[in-house]
């Protein structure tokens, strides 16, 4: 059956939750990844999954020399 | 707070001269805001310890947005608190960079109450900069700027905010409406800007003929610089008015022509204009007496950047003349497909001038099914622009017939 946008964001979600601390991840990473996984599923389709996780503050979009998704944290460099 | 009569005598010297200061600048903000005082005093330590003091914040920005704020961080928090956090926000400035004093005065009021007071008008991408604010402050500015009809502009791995010369709204040269195109971008492509997914930062830039104003073929990964395809409109009577004048039109102009398409003889100016390279060079000398021709459109390059990853490029022709009208769908359809094939094969951090250098343009035409064309070429005998398979197929063919 044909995945919904919320579907794919969990999806991503965990894919980004899993390579917390170890990997920082591109949006093109993940919609590699998640097609790789469901080849049903196009890269509009992952676009709106991420619109979802940022809309919703589940992930933010970081930059650290390129930009990336990971999940909310405070930076090391963040004074209070 | 530092003490605002703290002493500078490293950012005094640079106040001297007849041009204008930055250091000036900002000690006039200090007179009120706390934070371009503790700038003062932390910049002051900077250029006596020859060391930078901030640190880069790469998280934080507004909810949803993945562009438009750039975090900085003082390593000195302590001892200059007021600057402890310092965070740039790009604001996506209107096409032309066209405002109304009520514009100018909105956007300061919003600063003045959120931020350090301290603005760049404006970045190198265009943007209108605001400089230096604190975490806290970052969602409530956004709020305070979008009521008023502004949005972030881009930063990070996205679409830049896409910018253009005044074109028709001030200039007569200008060869396509620079302003709408800018516009029409700017709007088509709102996810690209605020929500980074390439490999790296994407810049379009617009000018409206080859003087560009805005130096597209350097800065910009896209430029869409107006030319005609017609030949140069000639008033006669202007030219010999010229002349007559004392203009050097055989010395000044025709010596100069970098296509050696003129012919003066005294009375008549000829263009052998098949030659012309489009160059602007006489028009700019004889403004009432030349103009570019009627049929009217840009040449679309691609690939500029500065020096980074590797060094500098200037933009090489990929269409060397399309009408720009709109809904210009021919520049969209041909985006769309550059930023797939540079999505799925760039790599991170590489422009995509340094892309098609590393895949080579024959390939990258082919992958966005452009065909090539002779004014491709950059450097005769350098661009790999020929596709040599059809003829090793037809050799190979040859040779099982034999
Ligand atoms: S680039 Fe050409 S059209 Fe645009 S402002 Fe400059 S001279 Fe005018
Ligand atoms: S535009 Fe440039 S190349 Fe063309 S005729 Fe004038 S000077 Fe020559």
């Amino acid at each position: 059956m044909a995945k919904t946008a919320e579907e794919i964001a969990d999806v991503i979600f965990n894919m980004v939750k899993e390579a917390t601390g170890l990997k920082k991840l591109k949006a093109t990473d993940l919609t590699k990844a998640v097609i790789e996984l469901h080849p049903d599923v196009d890269k509009q389709l992952c676009k709106d999954a991420i619109k979802i996780l940022m809309n919703s503050g589940r992930c933010v979009y970081t930059y650290f020399g390129g930009s990336y998704i990971e999940l909310p944290h405070r930076e090391s460099a963040a004074n209070d | 707070m530092a003490d605002n009569t703290v002493k500078t005598p490293m950012l005094d010297e640079l106040e001297k001269g007849k041009w204008p200061s930055f250091v000036k600048e900002i000690k006039m903000a200090a007179k009120k805001s706390p934070m371009a005082q503790d700038l003062l005093g932390q910049l002051e330590q900077s250029y006596n310890e020859k060391i930078g003091h901030w640190k880069h914040g790469g998280i934080v920005g507004v909810m949803g947005y993945g562009g438009g704020v750039i975090g900085r961080y003082s390593d000195l928090p302590d001892k200059f608190p007021n600057v402890s956090h310092f965070h740039t926000i790009r604001i996506n400035h209107p096409s032309g960079w066209f405002y109304t004093s009520k514009a100018l005065r909105t956007l300061c009021d919003i600063w003045e109450r959120h931020g350090s007071g301290l603005t760049n008008m404006h970045g190198s991408t265009g943007d209108i900069i605001f400089l230096g604010t604190s975490t806290p402050h970052l969602e409530p500015i956004f709020s305070e700027l979008t009521k008023e009809g502004f949005d972030l502009g881009g930063s990070g791995s996205d679409v830049r905010t896409p910018s253009c010369c005044v074109g028709p709204a001030r200039c007569e040269w200008a060869c396509y409406d620079t302003l709408a195109l800018t516009y029409d971008l700017t709007m088509s492509f709102q996810d690209e800007l605020h929500r980074p997914a390439f490999p790296y930062k994407y810049k379009f830039k617009m000018s409206g003929c080859p003087n560009d104003c805005v130096a597209s073929i350097a800065r910009s990964d896209m430029s869409i610089i107006g030319t005609w395809r017609d030949s140069i409109q000639v008033n006669k009577d202007a030219v010999l008015e010229y002349a007559s004048k004392g203009m050097n039109i055989q010395k000044d102009i025709v010596e100069n022509c970098p296509a050696k398409c003129m012919e003066w003889d005294g009375k008549e100016l000829h263009i052998e204009n098949s030659y012309c390279r489009r160059c602007m060079h006489c028009i700019n000398i004889m403004p009432k007496a030349l103009r570019p021709g009627k049929d009217r459109g840009a040449t679309v390059l691609i690939g500029a950047k500065a020096p980074i990853i590797e060094g500098a490029l200037l933009s090489s022709v990929l269409f060397p003349f399309i009408k720009i009208e709109p809904p210009y769908k021919q520049i969209k359809d041909v985006v769309a497909k550059i930023w797939d094939v540079w999505s799925e094969e760039g790599k991170n951090r590489e422009r995509i001038g340094e892309f098609i250098q590393r895949v080579g343009l024959g390939n990258f035409l082919e992958a966005i099914e452009v065909e090539p064309v002779a004014e491709m070429v950059a450097h005769p005998r350098e661009n790999p622009y020929v596709f040599y398979e059809e003829y090793f197929e037809e050799d190979e063919g040859e040779e099982e017939e034999k």
